[in-house]
């Protein structure tokens, strides 16, 4: 607690800020798991006893905030503390993009990871939050290189690339996965002298499109979140590189949730193996009903928040 | 495409298994190959095959513990331990090694004397680093929602400290750490782990 990030973006000289290294830290320790939606403590302790590595507390999951519309705001207190007492895993929660009060808040009751999230209604349009003045660490999502070195610079220490939440369509975390990591790929091969082009054209800090190009890896770790259902879904975002992945309405809006829980989790952590891949879809209920990208409009795409 | 690889092929004298059902396994693997060791990946009993040192990695344990039952390696695990080549737990996999878990009990495996308390520090909240004090002189340690050491029986060693706690224990050919030792480029804690396969091969 001692140590500042460093990266002098605000929130420097605040004596209760975590060190950066140690926000880095638990999102380490998260790799190879399964974060799950919950909006109640009963739902916490399905998502922990079928192996889920940390619950994200929320008021709706995203199928529902779609579903009935109106402002989606950070979830009622009483509940994200009647999960923290329930679990022993992490808790994380949502604050709107931008809502630093939000955040405050989370911050004095502990959360373990805040995620400044585009499910939930924007409160400010043209800045996100100073996440380094923070002790818990923040989680941001990303659709492209440049939106996920934005979030770093200001402090996030994990990234999720976005997808399309609540919609049960892997194709925009695909999509995101594709561009995060062809991105990087292709920075790789551009000549030193290149890289501030690019940097401009990723609308990024110079100094983190540097670090990529030469490590091919972003500075903190990338997970997937929005519209994972299936255990396939999830192997495939680790198979497209993700480190983890963040499953919203999949679990809880599925006919058996505690088995479709523990199905992702083994996907997630056997991706790569075939014969583990068939044991996890069997005897599955029903997955949660999808919806074709075509039929929401550009207003309606969540992915669209945020900047 | 791959998010990260399974094993390393360098010819080297000795090779670590790394327990990779969830957690902090890369940089585990990063801290083997510093060390001039040869790491693979393990997920299954097989796994376990010609390897000379073991890692249960940082992560969830209530995670990994679960992953362990499905696969059958709680088992496998007992047996590799017996077999007298070391292990080394860290946070997590330190309460895996632990002889009993306070707080949200998992199922551990008993190699240390040790009462392992989960989550004893608070939440992330209160994560920190400091200096441990012991036979490793400045040796830092990063907390991450880390759990505490209690209770060490009569055959365990207490290699470092943290406000009296023990952090870093040893029984037999058992090695934990409540902290992160993979986090930090301090390459001690896993030289003590393949010290401990030098000489048991020898």
């Amino acid at each position: 607690m001692s140590e500042q990030a460093g990266n002098g973006n605000g929130g420097a000289g605040d004596a209760t800020a975590q060190s950066f290294e140690l926000k880095v830290g638990l999102a380490e320790m998260l790799k190879g798991g399964v974060i799950m939606d919950v909006v109640n403590p009963d739902q916490a302790k399905i998502a922990e006893d079928s192996g889920a590595c940390a619950v994200m507390a929320l008021e709706r999951v995203p199928s529902d905030i779609r579903r009935d519309g109106g402002v989606a705001r950070m979830c009622q207190v009483e509940i994200i503390e009647s999960i923290q007492r329930t679990v022993s895993i992490p808790v994380m929660a949502k604050v709107r993009i931008g809502h630093y009060l939000e955040a405050q808040i989370l911050d004095a009751l502990g959360v373990d990871f805040i995620d400044e999230s585009e499910v939930l209604t924007p409160a400010d349009e043209e800045h996100h939050v100073d996440k380094f003045g923070f002790r818990s660490p923040f989680v941001c999502g990303a659709r492209d290189l440049g939106e996920a070195l934005r979030r770093i610079s200001e402090g996030a220490a994990m990234i999720r690339t976005k997808g399309e939440a609540g919609s049960g369509n892997i194709v925009e975390a695909v999509r995101h996965l594709r561009t995060v990591f062809g991105q990087m790929r292709s920075l790789q091969a551009l000549l030193p002298e290149e890289v501030p082009a690019r940097a401009k054209e990723l609308r990024a800090p110079l100094d983190l499109v540097q670090r990529v190009a030469e490590t091919g890896c972003l500075p903190v770790p990338n997970f997937a979140a929005g519209g994972i259902a299936t255990p396939a879904d999830a192997a495939l975002c680790r198979s497209l590189g993700a480190e983890a992945v963040f499953v919203g309405s999949g679990i809880f809006k599925s006919g058996d949730p505690a088995v479709l829980a523990r199905a992702i989790v083994r996907a997630t952590t056997h991706w790569d193996e075939p014969e583990e891949l068939v044991a996890a879809c069997r005897g599955l209920g029903k997955p949660m009903e999808g919806i074709e990208m075509e039929t929401l409009s550009e207003s309606q795409r969540l992915a669209n928040r945020g900047w | 495409m791959v998010a990260a690889g399974r094993q390393s092929r360098p010819a080297a004298e000795l090779r670590v298994g790394i327990v990779s059902v969830q957690g902090a396994v890369q940089p585990h693997a990063a801290a083997i190959t510093r060390a001039g060791a040869a790491w693979t990946r393990v997920r299954h009993p097989e796994d376990l095959d010609e390897l000379d040192a073991l890692i249960l990695p940082g992560g969830e344990s209530t995670t990994i513990s679960k992953g362990l039952e499905r696969v059958g390696l709680y088992e496998a695990l007992e047996a590799f331990a017996q077999s007298g080549r070391p292990v080394l737990g860290t946070c997590a996999g330190a309460i895996l090694m632990a002889r009993e878990v306070e707080g949200f009990p998992v199922r551990s495996l008993g190699l240390i004397d040790v009462t392992a308390v989960r989550n004893a520090y608070g939440t992330q909240v209160d994560s920190f680093a400091t200096v441990a004090q012991g036979e490793l002189e400045g040796l830092r340690a990063i907390f991450i929602r880390a759990p505490r050491l209690k209770r060490p029986g009569p055959d365990v060693e207490v290699l470092a400290r943290v406000d009296g706690w023990p952090v870093f224990v040893r029984q037999q050919n058992a090695l934990a750490t409540t902290f992160h030792p993979e986090l930090t480029p301090d390459g001690r804690v896993h030289a003590a782990l393949l010290e401990l396969a030098r000489k048991r091969k020898r």
